[in-house]
């Protein structure tokens, strides 16, 4: 059986058709990526899944239980991190997590040792009795996962989980998430990072304008965008075409982007390093002089463009 | 239905120990009315009368008490607001707990704060040499028709809180309520304001609250001989029960909304 299905969602506001007939299934046990830009309706779905949007056409189950027809039924068995860490400040660590596994019913005295356990599991026992607002930014979401987690939920929705913090908060979520996956809870996260999709999950689809637009693993999405990228950064404007003809040539380039002001041309690869080896004779027989030559992963602007550009 | 009483005190339970853990924050809050008192019974009282004689302290402090019922508005407002931006309500939503417990406690809570509150008020008004002269059932009459108005005020506030949805759009609201309660009886008798603003004054719900509450204490600065002015004890019950007639509804509808 299936973690989620969703069929054929639509949700307009206004003009805006933020759920445009979205299409998608989640196995039992994997961690599923959302991944497309602002606006793109992921928030809109994760939102849907979790009960919070009312569906307007389509369909939505949420682990065989339809999100329409019995929401407090889908609400005991899920878990959302939603895109701001939803905790008191006031509050301790601890008397957050107590407060809801009070709201989940779990009663007085599991209450209180569910939020003892989370706080050992997320490596947030220390500071468990200090107010939330003395925690950093990493600790925070750390603690709003432990929040999403007290009922052990079959399905858990992750929206954006590491938007707005810092790479060190960043490399702490992901690990707490990577521990969580472990354990065969079935994960379905948004995100407008490429590699976060490509750390956390076994699979991604990407959405635009609120629907997939491609569906896959990483490796599948990225040989489908050309996969890696090489830049070089030509120390003499007047290079650049020349730099731009070089680049067209080395076998297996894509289409070159150049950019006068940044004095940059750009070209997906097929293979990595036996582009470099031609693209730098060329450019030394050419004699260009070079600031800076780069190999690089396609920033999401890229996939967006190749997806969208295919599609 | 039967987690409904439970999810309720639990939401009580977290402003509670928001308090405990906010000590100086919540003195701060019972403390602010108390400086207002003392700021216009003793540094603008001198110069103030009050219509059909009588001193001025006894006319300011019930209406005073008034005033702090109605600016609870503006706490209740913020701290909806808080947890609609903070994302708390939408977790609050996608757990399996009596939805309407998000609202029930926040009002529990609220008007335990009030109640302190006005508890704090009545024990710097006696301070201050303010007595009342009714009876002992007067003065819980007294003191349920202040409690009234801040239920009328929490609801407005609930409601406000979830259509401004937005911190900036609060601090306009907040500065907006100032003229509201100002154009009242609670500072200055609305005899001696200009006639068409002393109408104004006159029909405003706080100057309803605050004759009833004076007439109950037996304190000065009840007359006048407009409608709203001999009916005050009747408009006192009418206009709290009126905004919550129409504020409660609305809430509740923009709460659902939310899933929209």
């Amino acid at each position: 059986m299936a973690a989620v299905v969703v069929s054929e969602l639509r949700k307009t506001y206004g003009k805006t058709k933020a759920l445009d007939g979205l299409n998608l299934t989640v196995p039992v046990g994997t961690v599923h990526a959302v991944l497309g830009p602002n606006g793109a309706g992921k928030s809109t779905l994760i939102r849907t899944l979790a009960t919070l949007l009312r569906v307007e056409s389509g369909r939505a189950e949420v682990t065989g239980v339809d999100v329409a027809r019995d929401p407090d039924e889908v609400r005991r068995r899920i878990g959302l991190l939603g895109q701001h860490a939803a905790l008191d400040e006031d509050l301790s660590g601890w008397q957050n997590l107590e407060l809801f596994g009070r709201l989940y019913h779990l009663g007085a005295r599991r209450a209180a040792a569910r939020a003892d356990e989370l706080l050992e599991r997320f490596e947030l026992a220390g500071t468990g009795r200090k107010a939330v607002k003395a925690y950093s930014g990493g600790m925070r979401r750390r603690l709003d996962l432990a929040a999403s987690l007290i009922i052990q939920p079959q399905v858990l929705f992750l929206d954006e989980p590491t938007t707005g913090l810092d790479p060190r908060g960043r490399t702490e979520v992901w690990g707490a998430l990577r521990s969580l996956v472990g354990g065969g809870t079935t994960v379905m996260l948004t995100t407008q990072y490429l590699e976060e999709a490509d750390q956390l999950a076994d699979r991604i689809c990407v959405v635009d304008h609120g629907r997939v637009i491609a569906d896959g693993t990483a490796d599948q999405l990225k040989a489908k965008v050309g996969g890696d990228r090489i830049d070089v950064v030509v120390h003499d404007a007047g290079d650049l075409r020349a730099a731009a003809a070089a680049l067209a040539e080395v076998p297996g380039a894509g289409a070159v982007d150049s950019d006068e002001d940044d004095r940059v041309v750009s070209a997906p690869v097929a293979d990595r390093m036996s582009a470099l080896s031609h693209l730098m004779r060329a450019l030394q027989e050419a004699g260009i002089d070079v600031d800076d030559l780069a190999v690089r992963r396609p920033t999401l602007d890229e996939v967006f463009i190749q997806l969208t550009g295919a599609a | 239905m039967g987690w409904w009483l439970a999810d309720s005190w639990s939401m009580t339970r977290r402003e509670l120990a928001r308090w405990a853990r906010q000590p100086a924050q919540v003195i701060v809050g019972l403390a602010f009315p108390v400086m207002f008192l003392v700021v216009f019974a003793y540094l603008l009282g001198g110069g103030m009368r009050v219509a059909g004689g009588g001193d001025y302290r006894e006319f300011l402090i019930p209406g005073m008490f008034a005033l702090t019922m109605a600016w609870g508005l503006e706490a209740t407002m913020a701290a909806l607001t808080q947890d609609l931006n903070k994302g708390a309500i939408d977790r609050f939503r996608s757990m399996p707990m009596a939805p309407s417990a998000v609202l029930v406690g926040r009002c529990i809570a609220d008007m335990l704060q009030s109640v302190l509150g006005l508890a704090v008020m009545i024990g710097a008004g006696l301070a201050m040499g303010w007595r009342w002269h009714g009876s002992f059932g007067e003065v819980l009459a007294a003191v349920g028709l202040l409690l009234l108005l801040r239920f009328a005020m929490l609801w407005c506030g609930i409601w406000l809180g979830l259509i401004a949805g937005r911190p900036e759009l609060i601090m306009s609201i907040q500065i907006l309520i100032w003229p509201i309660v100002f154009t009242s009886g609670v500072l200055a008798s609305p005899a001696f304001m200009p006639g068409w603003l002393g109408a104004i004054a006159e029909w405003n719900p706080i100057t309803a609250t605050a004759a009833a509450v004076r007439d109950l204490f037996g304190n000065p600065g009840v007359q006048g001989t407009s409608w709203a002015a001999e009916n005050a004890h009747l408009l006192a019950v009418v206009w709290p029960i009126t905004l919550v007639a129409v504020a409660f509804p609305m809430a509740a509808a923009r709460f659902r909304a939310l899933s929209r």
